[in-house]
């Protein structure tokens, strides 16, 4: 009896630890990211068997760098998006805009980040809050909304994803 | 055109975010302190005017700024990069095309925190009202640029002043020198009344500064002077984001000059590869290339005013010519082998 008291306490105490809180913070990451859609445009679509479904080889590592694409339609009437079969690449009025790298590497993905860096995008809809405007279809006056808790937890979730090295290119201007 | 005004608007208004922080500022500027009572014109004895050698870029308009420390507090030197401001302490810019436009006000709460606000005159120049906190994209001012004007949003105000160190930026031991640099561009020369280092520590508002610093006052140290003067263009214009002192963007450029070194700003700027890519182009350059400037990415963003290419991102619809001109011609002089180590 002695031994599984003790156990139970080394289990109690783990719970209780900075490292389980990290976890329990992970998952929560996890599940938002999953639930909030961000596979949709920050994973790379291929067609797969049962038709188009996200690269999870290059997860959430943003539209794929070598990719070649040829200068986008300009749909008439009320039609006014165009997106790229990967949904890494959206075009319309604002020009053309390339879903980012949210993988941890340092050079092209968010590895350099901060927790703040990362909270003031999603607040103020500029990158890292000062930089330049994020593009649509990112739903910022959506996801402005999450909370502190969320916004950590995404992050803490983003930091421990695989890193995957793939430089997005920056966005292009409207055509004249 | 319409559609793409209609996405811009989209984009502003989802970049205005969160609720104000802190106690509601004063709706009326009249009620800040700046002015004697019942005058918008007479400033208040001991709020101290002052300009700072190198200033923001502003699309041209007209600046006069004013600093107040409540009565018995001084500005704490200890710390020679970042200074401390007494609970209470007030700055006002005011801004002008012709007549003034927007009255900016940052003040230190008794927290610690700082509370940021923008205030908005009426054309005859006889009130200046508070500014929705998420700003006003393009009031409409005859004498500004294509006859619009941006009143920051409260954001964009901690955007710029929360990256640095201290959210001061125009009072510090460098841009308060005695030792101004003649050719810094958009300086006025300094004003009667207006105070320097060395009167803030006469009077008693700035206690601690390490004495050298007054024996011999801060000056970007350069190779020649047009160097000295880019370099400190860049301190007043960018240095708030790129420094390694604050809460810096994660990008190795570093453009802050420090009171005592700043052998890091050269460093990051001479041969060092830039994350940025412009559309199209297979490699990425150097953020300054010696002796190129139309290679440089320094150049390309300054002159930009696209909004997803310029530099600075917030603050300016307009490029700053007289400043283009002048990094140019100190990068055309830089020897191709030249670089710090």
């Amino acid at each position: 009896m002695k031994k599984p008291g003790m156990a139970l306490l080394a289990l109690a105490a783990f719970l209780q630890s900075p490292l389980a809180a990290s976890a329990d913070t992970v998952a929560r990451g996890k599940y938002l990211v999953t639930t909030s859609g961000c596979h949709d445009c920050h994973t790379p679509w291929k067609m797969g068997a049962a038709g188009p479904e996200p690269d999870m080889t290059r997860m959430l590592s943003g539209h794929p760098e070598k990719m070649e694409l040829p200068a986008p339609p300009q749909p008439a009437g009320p039609w006014v998006m165009t997106a790229a079969a990967t949904n890494t690449a959206w075009s319309g009025p604002w020009g053309v805009s390339f879903t980012a790298n949210l993988t941890p590497d340092p050079e092209t993905g968010l590895g350099k980040w901060t927790l703040r860096n990362f909270r003031d995008t999603i607040r103020t809809g500029r990158h890292m809050g000062r930089g330049r405007p994020v593009l649509p279809p990112m739903p910022i006056p959506a996801y402005k909304h999450f909370t502190d808790e969320d916004l950590e937890a995404i992050y803490a979730y983003l930091r421990t994803i695989p890193p995957v090295r793939n430089r997005v290119p920056e966005p292009l201007p409207p055509a004249q | 055109m319409k559609r793409s005004l209609a996405l811009a608007c989209m984009l502003a208004a989802s970049v205005a975010a969160g609720a104000r922080e802190g106690a509601a500022p004063p709706q009326r500027l009249a009620d800040t302190g700046l002015y004697r009572a019942g005058s918008m014109t007479e400033i208040r004895a001991g709020n101290l005017p002052f300009s700072p050698q190198y200033p923001l870029w502003s699309d041209g308009a007209t600046k006069r700024r004013w600093l107040y420390l409540p009565p018995g507090t001084f500005i704490d030197a200890s710390r020679p990069d970042a200074w401390e401001f007494p609970a209470g302490t007030k700055l006002w810019k005011e801004f002008s095309h012709g007549r003034r436009v927007e009255t900016r006000l940052v003040e230190r709460l008794d927290d610690g925190s700082w509370r940021f606000a923008a205030y908005v005159w009426n054309e005859a120049g006889t009130e200046a009202k508070l500014a929705p906190e998420a700003g006003i994209p393009a009031l409409q001012v005859a004498g500004a640029p294509g006859g619009r004007y941006g009143v920051p949003g409260e954001a964009d105000c901690r955007a710029c002043h929360e990256g640095a160190a201290v959210p001061v930026l125009g009072v510090s031991a460098l841009q308060l020198s005695p030792a101004r640099d003649p050719l810094a561009p958009h300086a006025e020369p300094r004003k009667p009344g207006e105070v320097d280092l060395r009167d803030l520590v006469e009077r008693g508002l700035l206690r601690n500064l390490p004495p050298e610093m007054l024996g011999s006052p801060p000056r970007i140290a350069a190779a020649a002077p047009a160097e000295r003067t880019a370099l400190g263009y860049l301190h007043g214009n960018c240095g708030h984001c790129h420094n390694d002192n604050g809460s810096p963007v994660p990008v190795d450029l570093v453009l802050w000059q420090k009171a005592r070194e700043n052998a890091k700003v050269l460093r990051s700027l001479l041969g060092a590869p830039s994350r940025y890519r412009a559309p199209g182009a297979p490699v990425a350059s150097a953020v300054v290339e010696p002796g190129r400037p139309e290679a440089s990415v320094l150049m390309a963003r300054m002159r930009s005013r696209n909004p997803q290419i310029q530099m600075p991102p917030l603050g300016t619809a307009e490029p700053d010519n007289e400043a283009l001109a002048l990094v140019e011609r100190w990068i055309r002089t830089q020897p191709q082998t030249r670089k710090e180590h």
